[in-house]
């Protein structure tokens, strides 16, 4: 499908920057206006998956995480978030709610969120090499 | 994010403010387990009024102080939860640690 309009952004992977990742995407689909609890769906994955790559992907060391955004026709959102990190052995299991390889207080329902707040979200990863979360929505705007 | 406690009798309430994520929970996490530990009450309450968002973050930072509470023989409330935190704690079925409260707006 084609993109209508995209955003891309490449920034340090901070876990500072885990809320502007998802203020900055929300920002921009402020063009289809989204309601609010779309854009709060959005949000929390978003804010799941970068902060999967802070902690995970590059073990809370250096880094660049990559978000891309494309509006697609009929208000189709997909949101791609890239790291260069670790990767993930298995992510079938990855995926597993409440499955976590920190200990602490990481609750293991990232993948949870972002399966139940989007409509499809898909995860490659190779180990060494990084993991990349597609995540798609459609946004229908007014109405709640 | 900040964090600003108070202390009744023998329960510590905490007014959440501003946005839960990773970020934020480390830095609030420290100090509600230090009043906790402390003073030792019988009740926790975790308000979320003020939240203006929350990610899964939020479901450990309520997980964690549960636990520690049930360490000290006491309890947890969570109240003033907005509809998208109320949605994320769902997930983690937040709702059998304790007694949970959503905003009361929500009823209207």
């Amino acid at each position: 499908m084609k993109s209508v309009n995209e955003l891309r952004m490449v920034f340090d992977s901070k876990s500072v920057n885990e809320g502007f990742a998802r203020v900055a995407v929300s920002s921009f689909l402020a063009c289809i206006d989204p309601n609010i609890e779309e854009l709060t769906d959005i949000k929390t994955a978003v804010s799941e998956a970068v902060t999967n790559s802070v902690v995970h992907g590059y073990c809370e060391r250096e880094g660049k995480i990559y978000i891309t955004v494309s509006i697609l026709e009929k208000n189709k959102v997909k949101i791609r978030i890239r790291d260069k990190g670790v990767g993930i052995e298995n992510v079938e299991k990855a995926m597993e709610p409440l499955f976590t390889t920190v200990g602490g207080e990481r609750s293991g329902l990232g993948f949870a969120v972002m399966e139940s707040f989007m409509d499809k979200v898909r995860v490659s990863s190779e180990p060494g090499k990084g993991t990349t979360v597609t995540m798609e929505k459609k946004i229908f705007g007014k109405r709640l | 994010m900040a964090a600003k406690i108070v202390y009744k009798q023998k329960e510590i309430c905490v007014y959440l403010d501003g946005e839960i994520d990773h970020h934020s929970a480390s830095l609030i996490r420290v100090s509600i387990d230090e009043a906790v530990t402390g003073k030792r009450p019988v009740l926790l309450v975790l308000d979320f009024d003020k939240v203006t968002f929350m990610d899964s973050s939020g479901i450990g930072l309520v997980m964690g102080r549960y636990k520690l509470m049930k360490s000290l023989g006491g309890k947890i409330r969570v109240q003033g939860l907005s509809a998208g935190a109320y949605k994320v704690m769902c997930l983690a079925g937040i709702e059998r640690l304790g007694e949970v409260k959503q905003k009361e707006a929500v009823y209207k």
